[in-house]
C-alpha cells in the first residue's frame, strides 16, 4: 500500500507571547514543531504500515527550512520525504496549497493520503477537503480511530455530539485529530538513517506542471487574500467588585455572555 | 574547528529532549522517593534505541556516535540523573568492551540483546579493598575444563538488580597483579550467581546498586573477554569510555539545575521585585552557565577524540573531574537561590544536588581523575 | 451579477442547530446594506417542518433539498447537492457555520465552485468601497487577527463559529417563500459508507487542552470540589486546582495548575478560592479572562484578574449554579 501524508511546519504558538508593551507579536524563538494534527497523520499511517505493510511518502510544501520537519517524519520511520518549494507557489491560499499537493499526490501515486485535520497556525481545516476535491476523491474528515485492511479503511469521524463509523475503499483521504492516537517518538537509530541512509526530494512546479495548470497555484491560484493582519488590544487592568452575592453572579454572567462562553 | 552541531545531532537533542520531558520528567521524583528501578522508561529507551546509541546498525545499534551518546546521557540526566546514569553504565561500561573487543560471537549473542535494551548491561570492577586502588583484586577465575569458576564479591554496582549481563574483572593469575586480571561475560542466572544487598543510597536512588556474589560461579570459556592477563587494562579502557558518560550525565545535572533556577528566579518575588532582578542573582547563574558550557566543551572534546578513535583517556579525566565538580557546586548554589523552598522536596532542585555528589566518586574519584592527567602530563 | 446571501442552515435529526439562526441575523444584516435578499438553504430528509422557523428569523426564500440521500450527515451527497445550489444561484456571499459539519463541506463545496473560503471568522462587514465582504477570523493561535478578502471570486464564502453572532428573535408574521429545489443524486459516487452512527459527549480532557478551567484552592474544601465540578459541567470546561488543594486530597495531581504543575491559557479561567501565590499565577495568568473569587481583597489573584468578586465563592458559586441551570 502507498500512503502519502502531508504534514506543515507551524510555530508553536503555544509558545508565542504578547509584548504587552506594544501589543506585538514575539516571534523570536519561536520553535517550530510539526503540527500537531499532521504529527498524528503520520503515527496512523506508521501503524498502518507497522501491521500491514506500506510505504508512507511524507510530503510538505514550504520553506527549505521546512526540511527539518520531513527529517523528523523519517526518523520517526517513513519511506520516503519530499518538500515542495518554488516562489511560483507563493503567496498560495489553502485552495492552491491543496492543488498544489493534490499534484504531488498524482505525481507520487498512491492508495491512502492522510492529513492533518487542520494547523495550528492557519486553522482553517480546508487544505485536506480540498485536496481530495482536486483529486475527484472521497475523504473522510477528523478521524479519531483508524483501521484499515488491504482493501478498505473504516475510520471513527467525530462530530460535537456524536460519532459516525464510516468505511471507504481506497483510494481514500483521511483527515487525522491530533485525539486520534500518542504519536511515536523518533528513534535514535531513525534519526541516523533520516541523515545518512535517506534524502528529502525537492519538488518544484517543474516537476508538478503535468498535473497542475499554472493558475491554479500560488497567488495567482489563491481566491482569497489578506488585506490586513494586526493584533488585539492588550489587556488593561482587570476590576474588583465589592458587592452582594445576587450581584456578584449577574457581573459573572453578563461577562461570560460578553465573551460568548454562555 | 566548528562548535556548531551537525543537523544529525539538533535532531536527536530534539528527540532527547522530547523523550526526557515526556517520558523522564514525570517520574522523576518518584524514582527518587521510593528508590525503584525504572524498568517501564528502560523498556521505552531501548525501544527508541536509547540503549545501543554507538553500536552499529548490524547488531541492532542505533549506528550513531560517542558524542550523540554523550548528547543522550546529558539530555537525560537534565531532568533524571538515574535514568542518565543507569544508560550511562550499561552503554559504556558494558556494551563498549564487548564492543570493543568482544569475539564475533559474543558480539552476535550479546550486542544485539543489549542494543535493544532486552537486557540491561552492568560492570563489576570495584570491590570492598579494590575501589580507588582497582588492582588490588581478591575475585578469582579459575579454569575447570570448559569453564573458569569465579569466586568474589563486587560492591556498589550500578544496573546490578535490573541487568541480565555482567563484565566481570577477576584475577586468573595473581602472582602477576594486575597483568593477572582477565574479563568475563556472566549471565545473570549462570550457577553461583547472584546479586547481594541494595545499598541505601544518598542519590541516584532508582539505580539499583547492589552487591555482587559470586560463589563457585561457572562461566564457560568462551565467555572470556579479550584474551586472559588482559582484564586490568580492558577495565581501564573501558573507564575512559565511561567517564566521558559520567561528565555528561553531571553536566545534564548542572543544566537541570540551572534551567529549573532561572525559572524559579524569575516567578520569585523578594522585596517587592522578582528576585531576577537582583545582580547577585544575574552574576550567580552567569558564572554557573560558563562552568556548565566549559563542562559541555571538555566532555564534547573527548566525546569527538573517542569517535576520531584517538587518544582521549586525558580528556575524558579532565571532562569528568571538571564536570562533576561543577555539578556539586552548581547544584549547591542553585539550591541557595530558591532558599527555603529549595530545601523542600516539594521541588527538584534538592534532588539534583543529592544526585550531583556522585558523579566526583564513582567511574574514578576526582583525586584518581588528577592521577590520570597528571600522569598524561608526565608530572610524576 | 451575483446576487444574494445564502445561509446554509445546518440541522442534525430534523432539529436546527442554533449557528444557523445566528447566522441568518447575521446575513440579515449584510444582505440589507447590500440591497440584496437573504436565502436559507436547508438540506436534509423530511424536514420540511423547519422551514417556517427559517422564515421567521430572517429568510425571504427558503430553497429546500429535501431527499433521502440527505438524511444522515455525508460529505459528498451534501456537497453535491450544495454545489448544485450554488452553481444555480450564483451568489454574493455564503456563510456556513463552523461545525464538524460546516467545516467539512464548505471546504470542499469552495473547491468545486472554485472560490475563496474564510474558516473561523468571528466578525464580517461589507466594505464601504468596494462592497466587498470583510472577512475577520483569529489565526496563529489566536494571537492575531487577519482580515480576509475575496475579490475576483463569488460567492464569497466564510464560516463562523457557533456563539459569536447574536441569533435574532424570531418574528411571527414574518414572510417568505419555500422553494423544493430538486437534486439529481444519480450520478453520486459514494464512496464513503455509513455503517453507524453513535450519540456521545465528550470524556475528560488533558487541562491544557480544555478551553474553560474552573479552579479550586485549599479554601474550596472537599465539598467545594464537588460544586465546581457541577460548575464544570454547566460551562462544559474542566476542574483544575492549586497546589495547595492538591496536597490537601481534594483534586488530583494531574489536575494542578502552577509552577510544578501545569502551564493552562484557557479561554476562561475561573479562579475560586485560590489567594494566587506567584507559584500558581505563573501557570495561568496567560488565560484569555480570569475571573477570581475571593474572601480576602488583597488576595494577589486580583492583579492578574480581569474580573475580581471580593466574596465567598460558598454562597456565590450555588446561586450562580441555579442561575445557569435555569438558562440551560
Amino acid at each position: 500500500m502507498k500512503i502519502i501524508v502531508c504534514i506543515k511546519q507551524v510555530p508553536n504558538t503555544n509558545e508565542v507571547k504578547l509584548d504587552q508593551q506594544t501589543g506585538t507579536l514575539i516571534r523570536e524563538g519561536v520553535p517550530s514543531i510539526i503540527n500537531p494534527d499532521d504529527l498524528a497523520g503520520i503515527e496512523a499511517a506508521l501503524a498502518i504500515k507497522d501491521s500491514l505493510g506500506a510505504h508512507i511518502t511524507v510530503v510538505s510544501m514550504g520553506p527549505p527550512q521546512a526540511d527539518i520537519a520531513l527529517r523528523e517524519a523519517l526518523a520517526m520511520g517513513c519511506d520516503a520525504a519530499c518538500l515542495i518549494t518554488d516562489r511560483a507557489f507563493a503567496g498560495a491560499d489553502t485552495w492552491a496549497t491543496s492543488s498544489t499537493l493534490a499534484g504531488a499526490a498524482q505525481l507520487l501515486g498512491y492508495d491512502l493520503i492522510i492529513t492533518g485535520r487542520q494547523a495550528i497556525d492557519g486553522d482553517t481545516a480546508q487544505v485536506g477537503p480540498q485536496m481530495a476535491e482536486h483529486l475527484g476523491i472521497a475523504h473522510i474528515p477528523y478521524a479519531e480511530d483508524i483501521k484499515a485492511d488491504g482493501e478498505k479503511i473504516i475510520v471513527t469521524r467525530q462530530f460535537e455530539d456524536r460519532y459516525q463509523l464510516l468505511q471507504a475503499h481506497y483510494p481514500v483521504l483521511v483527515t487525522a485529530l491530533s485525539e486520534l492516537n500518542q504519536p511515536r517518538y523518533m528513534s535514535v537509530g531513525g534519526v541516523v538513517d533520516a541523515y545518512d541512509q535517506k534524502e528529502v526530494r525537492l519538488l518544484t512546479y517543474a516537476d508538478l506542471e503535468t498535473f497542475v495548470p499554472v493558475e491554479n497555484i500560488g497567488l495567482k491560484g489563491s481566491p482569497t487574500r489578506v488585506k490586513k493582519s494586526f493584533t488585539k488590544s492588550p489587556k488593561g487592568k482587570g476590576e474588583l467588585h465589592q458587592v452582594s452575592e445576587d450581584e456578584a453572579v449577574e457581573i459573572i454572567i453578563q461577562k461570560l455572555k460578553g465573551h460568548l462562553i454562555l | 574547528m566548528d562548535f556548531a552541531l551537525s543537523k544529525k545531532h539538533l535532531l536527536l537533542q530534539d528527540l532527547y529532549t522530547k523523550f526526557a520531558t515526556n517520558e523522564v520528567k514525570p517520574r522523576a521524583a518518584e524514582v527518587d522517593e521510593e528508590e525503584s528501578f525504572p524498568h517501564d522508561t528502560v523498556a521505552k529507551l531501548g525501544r527508541y534505541g536509547f540503549m545501543g546509541i554507538p553500536v552499529a546498525k548490524a547488531y541492532g545499534g542505533a549506528g550513531a556516535d560517542n558524542l550523540a551518546y554523550a548528547m543522550a546521557v546529558e539530555a537525560l540526566s537534565k531532568v533524571c540523573a538515574t535514568t542518565g546514569v543507569i544508560v550511562s553504565a550499561h552503554t559504556s561500561l558494558c556494551v563498549a568492551p564487548i564492543m570493543e573487543n568482544g569475539t564475533a560471537e559474543q558480539k552476535e549473542k550479546y550486542l544485539r540483546k543489549l542494543a535493544t535494551g532486552e537486557w540491561v548491561g552492568a560492570f563489576g570492577l570495584t570491590e570492598a579493598g579494590a575501589g580507588t586502588d582497582a588492582a588490588g583484586q581478591q575475585t578469582t577465575a579459575v579454569p575447570d575444563g570448559d569453564n573458569y569458576i569465579l569466586n568474589g564479591t563486587k560492591l556498589f554496582i550500578t544496573n546490578a538488580d535490573a541487568a541480565h549481563v555482567y563484565i566481570i574483572i577477576a584475577m586468573t593469575d595473581k602472582a602477576k597483579g594486575t597483568r593477572g586480571c582477565s574479563a568475563f561475560i556472566v549471565e545473570k542466572d549462570f550457577p553461583g550467581f547472584s546479586v547481594g544487598k541494595k545499598e541505601k543510597k544518598m542519590g541516584i536512588r532508582g539505580s539499583a546498586t547492589c552487591e555482587l556474589i559470586m560463589r563457585d560461579c561457572i562461566v564457560p570459556k568462551e565467555n572470556l573477554l579479550g584474551k586472559e592477563g588482559q582484564g586490568f587494562k580492558l577495565a581501564m579502557q573501558t573507564l575512559d569510555g565511561g567517564r566521558v558518560g559520567i561528565a555528561a550525565q553531571a553536566v545534564g545535572i548542572a543544566q537541570g539545575a540551572i534551567d529549573i533556577t532561572v525559572n524559579y528566579v524569575k516567578e520569585r518575588m523578594q522585596f517587592g521585585k522578582r528576585i531576577s532582578q537582583f545582580q547577585n542573582t544575574q552574576f550567580e547563574l552567569a558564572d554557573m552557565q560558563t562552568k556548565a558550557d566549559a563542562a559541555r566543551l571538555l566532555c564534547h572534546r573527548a566525546a569527538f577524540f573517542e569517535d576520531k578513535k584517538k587518544p582521549f583517556a586525558s580528556h575524558a579525566a579532565m571532562a569528568k573531574l571538571f564536570a562533576s565538580e561543577a555539578a556539586s557546586d552548581i547544584t549547591r548554589r542553585c539550591l541557595q537561590l530558591h532558599g527555603g523552598y529549595g530545601y523542600s522536596r516539594e521541588y527538584a532542585i534538592e534532588r539534583m544536588m543529592r544526585d550531583a555528589k556522585i558523579t566526583e566518586i564513582y567511574e574514578g574519584t576526582s583525586e584518581v581523575q588528577k592521577m590520570v592527567i597528571a600522569s598524561h602530563m608526565k608530572v610524576n | 451579477m451575483s446576487k444574494d446571501v445564502l445561509v446554509f442552515c445546518e440541522q442534525r435529526d430534523g432539529v436546527l442547530q442554533k449557528v444557523s439562526l445566528e447566522l441568518l441575523g447575521e446575513g440579515k444584516k449584510l444582505a440589507n446594506t447590500l440591497g440584496q435578499r437573504l436565502i436559507a438553504l436547508l438540506l436534509g430528509h423530511e424536514v420540511e417542518a423547519l422551514c417556517p422557523s427559517l422564515v421567521s428569523h430572517g429568510a425571504d426564500e427558503v430553497i429546500l433539498v429535501d431527499d433521502a440521500h440527505l438524511r444522515d450527515y455525508l460529505t459528498e451527497p451534501y456537497a453535491m447537492a450544495m454545489a448544485d445550489v450554488l452553481n444555480e444561484g450564483n451568489f454574493e456571499i455564503v456563510l456556513i457555520g463552523a461545525t464538524a459539519i460546516g467545516r467539512d463541506l464548505a471546504p470542499r463545496v469552495a473547491a468545486r465552485v472554485k472560490t475563496g473560503l474564510t474558516a473561523d471568522c468571528t466578525s464580517l462587514e461589507i466594505d464601504p468601497e468596494t462592497q466587498d465582504l470583510l472577512m475577520t477570523r483569529p489565526a496563529f493561535g489566536g494571537n492575531i487577527l487577519a482580515t480576509i478578502i475575496c475579490p475576483q471570486h463569488r460567492p464569497q464564502m466564510a464560516s463562523i463559529r457557533p456563539g459569536v453572532m447574536l441569533a435574532p428573535e424570531p418574528v411571527a408574521d414574518a414572510t417568505g417563500t419555500v422553494r423544493r429545489f430538486d437534486v439529481d443524486f444519480s450520478g453520486l459516487k459514494n464512496a464513503v459508507v455509513l455503517l453507524e452512527s453513535v450519540k456521545a459527549t465528550k470524556k475528560a480532557k488533558d487541562i491544557t487542552e480544555a478551553k474553560i478551567l474552573v479552579s479550586g484552592g485549599r479554601g474550596t474544601g472537599k465539598e467545594g470540589f464537588a460544586t465546581l465540578n457541577r460548575l464544570a459541567d454547566l460551562l462544559g470546561g474542566q476542574v483544575s486546582a492549586s497546589r495547595a488543594s492538591v496536597d490537601a486530597g481534594f483534586a488530583d495531581k494531574d489536575r494542578q495548575v502552577g509552577q510544578t504543575g501545569k502551564t493552562v491559557r484557557p479561554q476562561l479561567y475561573m479562579a475560586c478560592g485560590i489567594s494566587g501565590a506567584i507559584q500558581h499565577l505563573a501557570g495561568m495568568e496567560e488565560s484569555e479572562l480570569i475571573i477570581a473569587i475571593n474572601k480576602n481583597p488583597s488576595a494577589p489573584i486580583f492583579d492578574v484578574a480581569d474580573v475580581g468578586i471580593v466574596g465567598d465563592m460558598h454562597k456565590i458559586l450555588p446561586k450562580l449554579i441555579t442561575k445557569l441551570e435555569q438558562m440551560a
